[in-house]
Parts: structure tokens; sequence; C-alpha cells
């Protein structure tokens, strides 16, 4: 379990919080989508939830950040690697630079976690197949489409097999079968015990996989609850998040006077 | 090893004939069994040829002697001149050379690697590594930042002229962009327990067979015993 209590954080330099008493709980096994317009403070959220801030980024966090029930402060950003990733939105920027190809590429987490060859073989080669990477293997990571480099930087994450993974807008440069792939992925992986909190514009993919959802504004959650609940909040669009496409489209059969039956479109809030 | 031996062979060997038989009899035979031997010596003339020219106009005309050859206005160019440098000349071939086979037929990924296996820090293999392949990413994202610029009316092409106007709208971006980017890698490497100390255990293994141990042991003997024989002065340096 991954928990936030009372977390307000602050960059260094900055005299205003980003976030402000944020509190969240995420089980194992349940994947929690992150929304939220541009500026209120997702990024930052994950930042904060993995360690990484502010443990590498430096500035001020109150609050507490506890991991299977250890505390995370003052732990060294090696130790958080070992139980939580998180996998940021330019896949540009997550390529190791050393890798000749991108199997070596997925292989340098668990390699870095000082695992044995057979280990980080086999290691590699589930996070591979769990994205359908396999076609790529011997494939230069500087010679890869922007989907899939994004693919292959969650990959690389996978092979470390983490308890917790968190993923800043992880499908931003994937097109509908990428992102088809990651939630695949995803819930193959929550099913494992791995919980997961994903940063999304994209309602879509949070509407699929998501057990939970939290709406973050100004650095404040203002809507935490079940998929369903928050998806179809009026609020969600005053705060400048669009929902998925069926509730648009139940809104728009509604406001066109048709009544809805909910056989019909399965699953939609009646 | 081979190119560390064959370099120092030439710098303690004095005279012509122990650098020219480095030369002759061991970097060429194998630049030309490794098929390299036209790249290996253009690339070393290119390599040697700014600091054969002052060797030569520094050594030439500045050099005592008593044999006078020619002279220059004020200075003479004097015959132990003349071969001191052909000396210093050949001797930086030599080296140049044995190097440059190493440049040409060494991996550099493989080379740092094996260093790792070795006992090498991971941090510095990293960032030997890193520095290898940040040239070709550089030259990527200088060529989708031009083509940006192009899009947006830049005259990149054409005269010489143009052509250096048209870097400098490249090199600000290509530097920045770079600049922001690293604070996203560094974490984004941290995530993947790069800090992690300890040793890690590599998936590549280089081979090494048998007989090139024994060749690097005799290597290291021929070191020693050069280092040695330079030292009691039975080889004799430059004049």
């Amino acid at each position: 379990m991954l928990e936030l209590r009372a977390a307000t954080y602050r960059y260094a330099g900055y005299a205003k919080a980003v976030l402000h008493a944020i509190d969240l709980t995420i089980g194992d096994g349940e994947i929690v989508g992150l929304v939220g317009p541009n500026e209120s403070g997702k990024s930052t959220l994950c930042l904060v939830a993995s360690g990484l801030a502010p443990a590498s980024v430096g500035g001020q966090l109150s609050g507490t950040l506890t991991i299977d029930g250890e505390s995370m402060a003052g732990r060294r950003t090696h130790e958080l690697a070992e139980r939580v990733v998180v996998c940021f939105q330019n896949p540009n920027t997550q390529r190791s630079g050393v890798a000749a190809t991108v199997f070596e590429e997925v292989a340098i987490g668990p390699m870095n976690l000082g695992l044995e060859v057979p280990e980080v073989l086999a290691r590699t080669r589930e996070a591979m197949a769990l994205l359908r990477l396999e076609h790529l293997v011997e494939r230069d990571p500087l010679r890869l489409s922007g989907g899939q480099s994004q693919l292959v930087a969650i990959a690389s994450l996978l092979a470390m097999r983490p308890r917790h993974i968190i993923l800043d807008e992880p499908t931003a440069q994937l097109d509908p079968a990428g992102t088809r792939l990651v939630g695949e992925a995803l819930r193959t992986l929550a099913e494992r015990g791995t919980s997961l909190l994903i940063a999304e514009h994209k309602t879509d993919l949070l509407d699929e996989v998501c057990s939970r959802i939290v709406a973050l504004d100004a650095g404040r959650i203002v809507m935490d609850g079940s998929t369903r609940d928050v998806l179809t909040d009026d609020r969600l669009v005053t705060i400048g998040v669009e929902p998925p496409a069926r509730e648009r489209l139940r809104r728009s059969l509604v406001a066109a006077g048709v009544d809805i039956e909910p056989a019909v479109l399965a699953g939609l809030p009646a | 090893m081979a190119a560390t031996v064959q370099s120092i062979g030439a710098f303690v060997i004095g005279g012509y004939a122990g650098p020219l038989a480095i030369i002759l009899l061991t970097v060429l035979p194998a630049a030309i069994v490794a098929g390299v031997a036209g790249r290996l010596i253009r690339i070393s003339f290119l390599l040697t040829l700014p600091i054969a020219i002052s060797v030569v106009l520094v050594s030439v005309f500045t050099r005592a002697g008593t044999t006078v050859l020619f002279s220059v206005g004020p200075f003479d160019a004097t015959a132990e001149g003349v071969n001191f440098a052909g000396q210093t000349l050949v001797r930086l071939f030599a080296i140049s050379t044995s190097i440059g086979l190493f440049g040409l037929t060494t991996n550099p990924r493989a080379f740092v690697l094996d260093l790792e296996r070795r006992g090498l820090s991971p941090r510095f293999a990293f960032v030997a590594l890193a520095t290898l392949e940040a040239v070709p990413a550089m030259v990527e994202r200088a060529t989708v930042i031009q083509a940006a610029q192009r899009a947006r009316g830049l005259d990149t092409e054409g005269s010489l002229r143009a052509r250096l106007r048209g870097i400098l709208p490249l090199v600000g971006p290509v530097i920045l962009s770079s600049l922001t980017e690293v604070e996203e890698r560094s974490l984004a490497l941290e995530v993947r327990a790069f800090g992690r100390p300890g040793r890690r255990h590599l998936l590549w293994t280089i081979p090494d067979s048998r007989t090139q141990f024994v060749v690097r042991l005799a290597l290291v003997v021929v070191f020693v015993a050069l280092v040695a024989l330079r030292a009691s002065g039975s080889i004799a340096g430059l004049p």
C-alpha cells in the first residue's frame, strides 16, 4: 500500500506550495486514475508519491509518504526505486543513452538492482512480452517512434517488478492500439497485486482500467471516488477535464432528449 | 594493451629503426588483417599533421648543430635539427597509428563494458557510454530543430555565409533543450536504481580466448622490459 498523508509540497526557490494537504491511499492491486487540468499539480504529485520529491528534486515536503508500512522519509533514491517507480511522459528523457538494443535498454533496471543474469533475462523478456515488444528486441532505442519509445520506457520499469508504479501521462505519445496495450498490461499488473497511479488526460483509458479516480485542481484533491462517480460528475468539466467518450455521448443524448436505456450503452451510468 | 605497448615502445626506443619496426611489423600487418589499413594511414596522417608541422619548424630551425643545410632569414636549418625532427615524426606516427588502430578495431561500447566487468565503476562506465551515445543524440536533436527552423523560414542552405548564418539559431535551442532535459533524465535514471551501490551482473560477455590472455601477458613483459632497458640506458633515446 502506498500512502500519502497531509502532504504539502513546495519546490525549492518557490514561495507557494504546489500541493496542499494531499491524503491519498493506493491499495495493493488498485489502479487509481489522477486527472486535473494543466498546472493542477499532477506531475508534482507523481514525484511526491514516488518519493523523488524531495529526495532527488529537492524542495520541502510536510506530511508523510509511507510505502508498505515503511516511512520513506530520508530514503535514498535507489532504495525508493526498489519499491516504487515512476514513468514520465517524455520517452526521450527516459532512455538510458547507454544501450545499443531495446533488450539491453529494458534490462538496465533489473541489472542495476544487482540481480543475477538469468533473473535479469527472465524479467526483461516478461516485461517485453507484456507490452508485445518482442519484435523490437534488436532495434536501436534511438531509432524508435515516439510511441515505441514510450512502450519501451514503460517496459523498462515493469522489468524491475516494482510493487508500486506511477505513470505520468504514459500514453501521451501512443496511438489507440498502443494505449490499449498499456491498459491491458496495467490490468495484468494490478491482478498480480501491483498498485498503480496513472496521471492522464485520456479519461477513456482511465474509464477502462481504473477502479478509482482522484481529481486534482490547484494542488488540492477536489474529488476522490469510484471511476463511475468521478467521471460522470459535472464538476469534472468545470475544472477543465474532459469526460470519457461514452459519458460525453450519454450527455449529448440526454441533451437531445433521447431516452437511454442503460442496457443500450453497456456499463454507462444511467 | 597492444596499443599501449606499441606507443610506449615508440616513445622509449630512439632512432628510426624501433618506431619504424613497430609500424611495419606490428601495426600495419594487424591493420591489413582487420581491413582498415587505408583508413588508418589516412587518419593517422591527418592526426599527426598539425603537430608534425610545428615539430619540423621548431626542430629544423632552432636546434643547434654544426652542419647548416640552408638559412631562412636569421634561422639556420641544421642537419641535426632535420635528424631530430625525422626521429620525432616517426615516433609520433608510430604512436598515432597504434592508437588509431585501437580506435578503428575496438567497439567503444564493448570496451567500456569489458572495463566494467574488470572492475571499473558502473558510474564511470555509464558516463563514458553516455558520452559516446550523446553525439548521435545531439545530431538527431539538431536535425529536428533545424527542420523546425526551416519550417519557420530560416534559410540554412546555399552559400557558406548562409549556412554559417543558419548555425546560430540552431546552437541555442540544441544546447538549451539538452540542459532542460538533464533533470528529467537524471530522475529517470534514479528510478531505474542507477544510484544503487555495489556491482551489477552484466549481460554481455566479451570473447576472450586463452591465446589472447597469453598475448596480453607477453605484452606486459615486453612493456616492462622496454621501460627497464630504456631506464638502464641500453636503449638510446632521441639525439
